[in-house]
């Protein structure tokens, strides 16, 4: 028994690099007169324990709106989904060794990186909480961006309908380890 | 991963790589993590209206939207200063159009020109499509009917049944590029009684519609029918050159036509003018999309 489960903590050691297929990220903006919102359970993200890289990435098609039509604006006009199909969030966990997976616990950690959206590529740094429980990681973050720092034009018409800033949030419900099928 | 195909790949191949460059060279540890294949993806927004001008296009209603459609058409410009080269004349067509489910949305109209009411419903049956299961067009059937409810002109009013006409439609289109958009419409007008012996009680034609995107909120359309089996001494192809413009919540479409009627046996069978001739009026539709059922997050 014992021997058993050395061997299972050994391998949750050796293993270094986690991942996730459904990574929530959501996004909200705020105008006078239009609150605007849209969520993606499809982000795909990965992060190594040991050398504190961590990566997203995620199709802008994915974002689901309340109205179709602003679905149809956002994908077509605003963020060029079809030339620009996708978000990548490349970064480093700079405290990654205050992350101690074997142990559960909330941890807070800064991430700093840089966020690829509408073809511009910008530094973005974050404070992220992973939580491990019972040995399954989640994460939680949010970061807010400058729509016009990703040549994302907002015409005159629209502007009192359409937030200059635009709040991420990021919940990542389970990172599996990597090879590990058994986290959709 | 993109979502043009066919003949625009290796444009679409070589914009991918160079996007997909800087990224890679950053050594990504997501590469492999993410499928090769991309789920479906509808392609989308290849018209901005259901309608290229008069015609049904390829778009549908998303479901739960109502699009409140207000229609003009003007008098002929060549009338001259007397009329305001057409403005002075109008007649009007109000609608509302709804989407049930993302395929399937009915419409009821009603135009000023023979008080004439039209009901429709068109569905979607193939919706163009890139990655599984991915398709190269889009096929849609419009249904419709209509039924005139004014004064004949000089004889007595007809009875119900000889006062009302149907169609069938089929829609094939593809969004070819970001830019341009095409699509074939083969049409059937029933009229259960026309009024000049040498007209045809049904009559065929061949639609065509284009869209060409100027601008992220600006297109060009053009819309066109031929008449298949009417004489041209009777009917006239209908042809519209327009401009679509996206406002956020609107989209105006305005054009020059030599068509009057803003439904189908009206456009179809009863365009008497030359477009070339320049026996061209004047006219817009205005859309105004309200989402009375939003989708649930």
């Amino acid at each position: 028994m014992m021997f058993l489960l050395t061997s299972v903590i050994q391998t949750a050691a050796a293993q270094t690099k986690y991942f996730s297929k459904s990574g929530k990220i959501s996004f909200y903006s705020k105008a006078p007169l239009e609150d605007i919102e849209a969520h993606n359970f499809r982000a795909v993200t990965v992060f190594d324990a040991t050398s504190g890289q961590i990566e997203f990435s995620v199709l802008m098609k994915g974002f689901e709106f309340e109205k179709a039509k602003m679905q149809e604006h956002f994908n077509e006009n605003y963020v060029e989904s079809n030339k620009y199909p996708k978000a990548v969030f490349m970064g480093n966990i700079q405290n990654i060794n205050d992350l101690t997976l074997e142990k559960d616990g909330v941890y807070t950690v800064q991430v700093s990186g840089s966020l690829t959206l509408h073809g511009v590529t910008k530094p973005q740094h974050a404070q992220a909480v992973f939580t491990v429980k019972n040995g399954a990681i989640s994460a939680v973050s949010d970061l807010t961006i400058l729509v016009a720092d990703y040549h994302i034009k907002i015409p005159a018409l629209v502007a009192d309908k359409i937030g200059k800033w635009v709040k991420i949030v990021i919940h990542v419900p389970s990172y599996g380890p990597l090879g590990s099928k058994s986290n959709g | 991963m993109h979502n043009f195909n066919g003949m625009k790949k290796i444009v679409t191949i070589s914009v991918c790589m160079t996007w997909l460059l800087p990224v890679m060279s950053q050594e990504s540890m997501l590469k492999g993590i993410e499928d090769s294949l991309p789920e479906r993806q509808k392609v989308t927004a290849a018209f901005k209206s259901t309608r290229v001008i008069n015609a049904h296009s390829m778009e549908m209603l998303a479901k739960g939207n109502l699009d409140f459609r207000i229609l003009h058409r003007f008098g002929r410009i060549n009338s001259g200063v007397k009329q305001w080269f057409g403005l002075d004349d109008a007649t009007m067509r109000m609608a509302f159009e709804y989407g049930m489910t993302d395929r399937v949305m009915v419409g009821v109209g009603r135009s000023t020109y023979r008080k004439e009411i039209d009901v429709f419903s068109k569905t979607s049956i193939l919706q163009q499509s890139t990655g599984l299961k991915s398709s190269p067009f889009s096929l849609l059937l419009a249904l419709g009917a209509m039924w005139w409810t004014g004064q004949a002109f000089d004889t007595i009013k007809p009875k119900s049944s000889d006062r009302t006409s149907y169609y069938v439609q089929l829609i094939a289109g593809r969004k070819f590029s970001e830019f341009f958009s095409f699509q074939l419409s083969p049409i059937l007008v029933h009229r259960n009684r026309v009024y000049n012996l040498n007209e045809e009680n049904t009559v065929f034609a061949l639609g065509a519609g284009a869209r060409y995107k100027l601008s992220k909120r600006l297109a060009i359309t053009v819309d066109y029918h031929h008449s298949l089996n009417e004489l041209p001494s009777i009917n006239t192809d209908p042809l519209s050159v327009g401009v679509d413009i996206e406002t956020g919540g609107h989209v105006f479409q305005l054009h020059f036509s030599n068509a009057v009627g803003m439904n189908e046996r009206a456009y179809i069978t009863e365009t008497t003018e030359s477009f070339f001739n320049g026996d061209i009026r004047f006219g817009f539709n205005l859309s105004r999309i309200f989402t009375l059922h939003k989708k649930k997050q």
